[in-house]
């Protein structure tokens, strides 16, 4: 097959799969600032998407075969990339390219571990079984008291912390590279792309740290 | 002016080699970067040492034999500018200068700065022509084309052909090159009628002859000779997936 073999090929699907991705941080980060509006907001929001049932599933079936096909062609290409590259040259210098383009597979490979932990911290919920309260009699775990008590310890705190400076970082030279991989660039557009590529990463930055800062800083109480 | 030279020396592709020392010591601002080395040649053979191979052909930055990595960037880094044109006023007295080959898995070394960048030739075979006779020269406007259309392809086929895009390229990929190709005859009417079938192959040749992928780092672009746009990069991904729909 084409698409999944060829060199141009994978990059499109890198690149379909990263749409996926930058959509769901984007729409993730808007849920999540329903905390900014309380605890009945939050908890309210959880609660909604509980309801949607099956559709639930059908998103993280979803969410879980774009990850896992971007991470596949993740590796397969960088090692690729780097069998053609035998030996660096003693002097290396690099004119345009830049420390988040170089880093993608390391800074990917630790939003892989960082989605593992936050899925276990907050969606499967094993790791602080203190945290985990429920909400009235719904039956449901009150996501207010979770948010909140989770960035309590400061563990969960510098993870976080981590996880979103590598998102910046991936996203940083990812968000532009998609584009010019969906061949939807040309010379005017690509140098704009990359200033709102850093911007995109940054706002997501911005966004999600500022939810665990806040909360260490006292801003939500229980 | 003096200068030291740190110089690639490898005799042949599995040979390990390594970086050696020489003086350079009286350059003329006027020379160029290449008859530096030939005066330094000069020495070593006087000495009957083994002088320095470097490939080289119309030293007027036209024919894109010339292939050194200096200072770390290909052609040197000054822009738009092959190793040939590049003059040794760039430099200044009591400078270090390191001199490398190409370095690419699909670029073996024959000997010291020289590499085989047959590659590229295997990418042009698979599929850089248009397969017409093209007869006698046609008469001026006989197949109207637009000038923007015109230029566009003309500044595609700028493209020497020196390989600087795959030595600059972290992934080693040869996807400035190839696009460069690809783009001059797409928007062409002669080349349009095979260009499905064009970018499949050449895109293909490249992985088969071991070039990298590329991740939009645009360090080709950068130290291109010629200044190919990688737009033409986007063009080839877009001539790609029209390419896909049957
Ligand atoms: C929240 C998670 C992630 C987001 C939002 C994301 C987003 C993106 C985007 C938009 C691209 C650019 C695609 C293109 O160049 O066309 C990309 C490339 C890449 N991603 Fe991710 N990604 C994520 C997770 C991961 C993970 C877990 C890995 C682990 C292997 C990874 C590895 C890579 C690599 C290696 C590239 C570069 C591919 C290349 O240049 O050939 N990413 N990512
Ligand atoms: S695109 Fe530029 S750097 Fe690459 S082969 Fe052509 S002229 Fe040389
Ligand atoms: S020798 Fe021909 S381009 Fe330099």
């Amino acid at each position: 097959m084409q698409l999944t073999q060829s060199s141009v090929g994978r990059k499109i699907i890198m690149a379909v799969t990263g749409i996926v991705l930058v959509a769901f941080v984007c729409v993730h980060l808007l849920g999540n600032s329903s905390l900014f509006f309380g605890a009945d907001a939050i908890n309210a929001y959880a609660q909604k998407l509980h309801s949607l049932g099956p559709f639930v599933w059908v998103f993280r079936l979803v969410m879980l075969a774009a990850f896992a096909i971007h991470i596949v062609f993740g590796i397969q290409l960088t090692l690729e990339n780097r069998a053609a590259t035998p030996e660096a040259n003693v002097q290396v210098k690099r004119l345009r390219t830049g420390f988040g383009a170089e880093t993608m597979i390391i800074s990917g490979l630790v939003l892989l571990a960082f989605v593992v932990y936050h899925l276990l911290h907050f969606t499967v919920r094993v790791t602080n079984p203190e945290i985990y309260v429920p909400l009235g009699s719904s039956g449901m775990v009150d996501v207010y008291v979770m948010m909140v008590k989770g960035f309590q310890s400061v563990l969960p705190v510098i993870i976080y912390l981590v996880g979103m400076a590598f998102l910046f970082l991936h996203v940083s030279h990812g968000f532009q590279s998609l584009f010019q991989t969906l061949g939807l660039s040309n010379d005017k557009s690509l140098p704009v792309m990359g200033t709102t590529s850093k911007l995109v990463g940054f706002v997501l930055l911005v966004g999600y740290i500022s939810i665990p800062l806040l909360i260490v800083a006292g801003l939500f109480k229980i | 002016m003096k200068l030291k030279l740190h110089v690639w020396r490898q005799n042949g592709p599995n040979d390990k080699g390594r970086m050696e020392v020489y003086d350079a010591p009286d350059v003329s601002p006027d020379q160029s970067f290449l008859e530096m080395l030939d005066d330094v040649n000069l020495v070593l053979a006087r000495q009957g040492k083994d002088v320095i191979a470097f490939d080289h052909d119309c030293r007027e930055g036209i024919c894109g034999m010339c292939s050194q990595v200096i200072n770390g960037v290909p052609h040197g880094g000054q822009e738009r500018t092959t190793v040939c044109q590049l003059h040794m006023r760039e430099f200044k007295d009591g400078d270090e200068i390191f001199i490398e080959p190409w370095k690419a898995r699909a670029f073996p070394v024959i000997k010291d700065l020289v590499v085989d960048r047959g590659g590229l030739e295997k990418i042009m075979q698979a599929g850089g022509y248009t397969s017409c006779h093209t007869g006698g020269v046609a008469d001026g406007n006989a197949l109207p084309i637009g000038k923007d259309i015109a230029d566009y392809s003309m500044d595609a086929a700028e493209c020497i052909g020196c390989g600087a895009c795959v030595a600059a390229c972290p992934n080693s990929s040869a996807m400035l090159y190839t696009s460069a190709k690809v783009a001059q005859l797409a928007v062409l009417p002669q080349g349009k009628v095979e260009a499905h079938r064009r970018v499949m192959a050449m895109t293909e040749a490249a992985t088969e002859h071991g070039f990298g992928n590329c991740s939009n780092h645009y360090e080709c672009q950068a130290s291109c000779p010629k200044g190919i746009d990688v737009k033409f990069i986007a063009k080839l991904n877009r001539e790609y997936m029209k390419a896909l729909i049957p």
